[in-house]
């Protein structure tokens, strides 16, 4: 029997079905019958990104890919809500081998639109739990500012993110994050950074 | 649609009222552009900038929106002629027109939604009401008023000139325009080709990566036929593209070596429109396409599906999905390239945005048997890997340069490369101009004709109905 196909080589997880999941997962979950009142289970995920963004704040986009599970999604829609990413594009839309691209070329030496590279920090707030049909798997809600630093100038991006998180081990891994850019249907500058 | 022009009432425009002929700033266009190099105030300069919204941005045929945008009667979209606020409306006779966003009575805008369906256009500040075609219906309170509101001066401005290309729209406030296929000339068997390897010969406009930079307009239309800057600014791309190393070199990889001793070329066809060919650095066969696009999310999945629905037929669904190597730009805004069509919009000397809208397949007649939405489906995911890992990087050194450019008294932008050398360029009967991938005699004949239009800028008028 062959061995299942490498997501780092090769893309065979993203099917019909795997978009059909995410259209249906992504369409109506910030409801207050699905929150979560479990403080433990908020502060854990509020941890948990806390994490992130200080590993995005310092370039340490390894250790930022391991917080995602095998088969996952980094997605930035540039339509509010994100519609059906097989009708449109995406700012961003990164399996698990493309978000492995987007790391392994801000590593080339040759990536301008980050020479000189972005500082930034992350303010991550806002942070709501929901439960899914799924045991084990949550959807989290949390608000972000950035602040930019590049090339002599300072910008802010801000947003909402929907990170569908699976429990493994004591923490979590990422299936699934939504960011939404509140400009996501705008002509952005320089959308380089990971966000 | 020549007839309806008869209705219409032209303005012609003459300098603004209140500012005296000689105020206006002059230039020597021909102190600024030489054979070899270019002033650097072309991109720095807001009065020249400010002369090119006129002279260049409706003074020539440019292009405005996609007929796929306003697929029914009454269907519109919002966008931009120059830094006019227009709206490109399919009236509800059916009639493509482009009416100025700007309400006749003090000003204001009369829609602010990017795109929608609308029979009536009513002005949010005093209510002024205008069908779709921009006639007045009607105002507020008309008893206040001694005037007689059917003067065509009381309805909304529109582009006197609006036509059509195989689902391209443009304008131009040049009444005396040759026709948009007579203006496009070769460039049309061009766009042609592009369409013609869809389903029905067509594709829709789908969502856009947008995105902006802080510099010159031209920076991008100078690039969109450079060859020269490829493997430098898109290094990072590159490599990316063949980290795996799995099968055929991906992407952009023929200019990794001696691009100028490739097959492909770069073609100059008159009226500042230009044309990079890509296409014959690839096996003229179905599926030779697809073997070199890069990696993307499903792609190996969708792929298989295709393979065993389709059989043999799968190559040419492939090659649908993978990105189509040519660069057919066409002056001064509209850059149709891979599957994009990529549309600059200047805002301001030094701030353009380039939006880079995806097409899709459209596929009436079933050509490809079912599986039109797989293609899209995988399309989608292709269109994406440029904007994200290319165009960014272009975008900063768009940036650097307009910085570069404050260096006011080093004056001049150097496109040099080709001119002169024995044997390298080649000028057919009909003018086409055609040249090694990375030669830059294209910037040079599009500057030519730049210098043209500034320096006798044609005779602009707006219409309104009648
Ligand atoms: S400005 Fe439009 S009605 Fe007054
Ligand atoms: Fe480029």
């Amino acid at each position: 029997m062959a061995s299942a196909p490498d997501p780092r080589r090769t893309s065979h997880y993203v099917t019909n079905a795997f978009y059909d999941a995410l259209v249906t997962d992504f369409a109506d979950w910030q409801n207050d019958d699905m929150a979560v009142g479990d403080v433990a289970l908020r502060d854990s995920a509020r941890a948990f990104l806390e994490r992130e963004a200080r590993l995005l704040d310092r370039h340490l986009l390894d250790d930022w890919l391991a917080l995602f599970a095998g088969e996952c999604l980094y997605w930035v829609p540039a339509t509010p809500g994100g519609g059906d990413p097989r009708l449109e594009v995406a700012v961003c839309l990164d399996d698990r081998r493309r978000l492995e691209d987007r790391v392994f070329r801000m590593a080339t030496g040759s990536a301008w639109s980050q020479i000189p590279q972005s500082r930034t920090v992350r303010q991550v707030t806002n942070v709501e739990t929901f439960a899914t049909g799924t045991e084990g798997i949550f959807m989290v809600r949390s608000n972000f500012v950035i602040n930019e630093f590049r090339a002599g100038e300072s910008r802010g991006l801000a947003g909402w993110c929907g990170h569908r998180l699976r429990r493994a081990g004591d923490g979590f891994e990422i299936l699934v994050k939504q960011v939404n850019l509140i400009e996501c249907d705008q002509n952005l500058r320089n959308p380089s950074i990971i966000i | 649609m020549p007839g309806c022009l008869e209705k219409m009432k032209m303005e012609e425009l003459k300098p603004p009222a209140g500012r005296l002929a000689n105020a206006a700033p002059s230039f020597d266009w021909d102190a600024l552009v030489h054979d070899d190099r270019v002033h650097r105030t072309l991109y720095t300069d807001p009065d020249i900038f400010a002369a090119e919204m006129t002279a260049i941005f409706g003074g020539t045929w440019t292009y405005l929106a996609h007929e796929s945008q306003i697929p029914e009667n009454d269907d519109f979209v919002t966008t931009a002629l120059g830094l006019r606020p227009i709206i490109v409306v399919r009236d509800s006779g059916g009639v493509i027109r482009a009416l100025f966003n700007r309400c006749a009575h003090r000003g204001a805008t009369v829609c602010r939604a990017a795109a929608g369906s609308a029979k009536v256009f009513q002005c949010a500040y005093h209510g002024w009401t205008y069908f779709n075609t921009g006639k007045l219906g009607g105002v507020p309170w008309p008893e206040g008023y001694a005037c007689d509101f059917k003067d065509a001066k009381y309805n909304l401005a529109q582009v006197p000139r609006v036509e059509s290309y195989r689902g391209f729209i443009f304008g131009t406030l040049n009444r005396d325009a040759a026709t948009l296929v007579d203006h496009l000339g070769p460039m049309a068997p061009i766009i042609d080709q592009w369409l013609d390897r869809h389903p029905g010969g067509r594709v829709r406009l789908c969502e856009a990566n947008r995105l902006k930079y802080k510099g010159n307009w031209k920076l991008a239309y100078d690039n969109s036929a450079d060859g020269y800057h490829v493997k430098f600014s898109h290094r990072s791309l590159l490599e990316m593209e063949n980290r795996l190393k799995v099968g055929n070199q991906k992407g952009m990889s023929f200019y990794k070596d001696a691009p100028d001793d490739s097959p492909m070329y770069v073609q100059y066809l008159g009226n500042g429109n230009h044309f990079k060919d890509k296409r014959p650095n690839i096996e003229q066969r179905p599926g030779a396409l697809w073997e070199i696009e890069g990696a993307h999310p499903g792609m190996e999945h969708f792929e298989e599906r295709l393979r065993d629905r389709l059989g043999e037929a799968a190559a040419r669904a492939l090659d649908l999905a993978a990105s189509e190597p040519v660069n057919i730009n066409v002056f001064p805004n509209l850059l149709i390239l891979g599957n994009h069509i990529q549309v600059l919009q200047p805002r301001a000397v030094d701030e353009t945005d380039t939006t880079w809208y995806g097409t899709a397949v459209v596929d009436d007649g079933n050509e490809l048997d079912g599986a039109v939405d797989d293609v899209n489906t995988l399309r989608m995911r292709t269109l994406e890997n440029f904007p994200n890992f290319g165009e960014v990087d272009d975008a900063v050194n768009f940036e650097e340069i307009q910085r570069g450019l404050m260096a006011e008294e080093d004056e001049w932008i150097y496109m040099h490369r080709g001119l002169d050398v024995p044997g390298r360029i080649e000028t057919d009967e009909n003018g086409v101009i055609t040249a090694p991938a990375t030669d830059e005699v294209f910037m040079r004949e599009t500057f030519k004709h730049w210098k043209r239009l500034m320096s006798s800028p044609p005779k602009l008028s707006i219409q309104r109905e009648a």
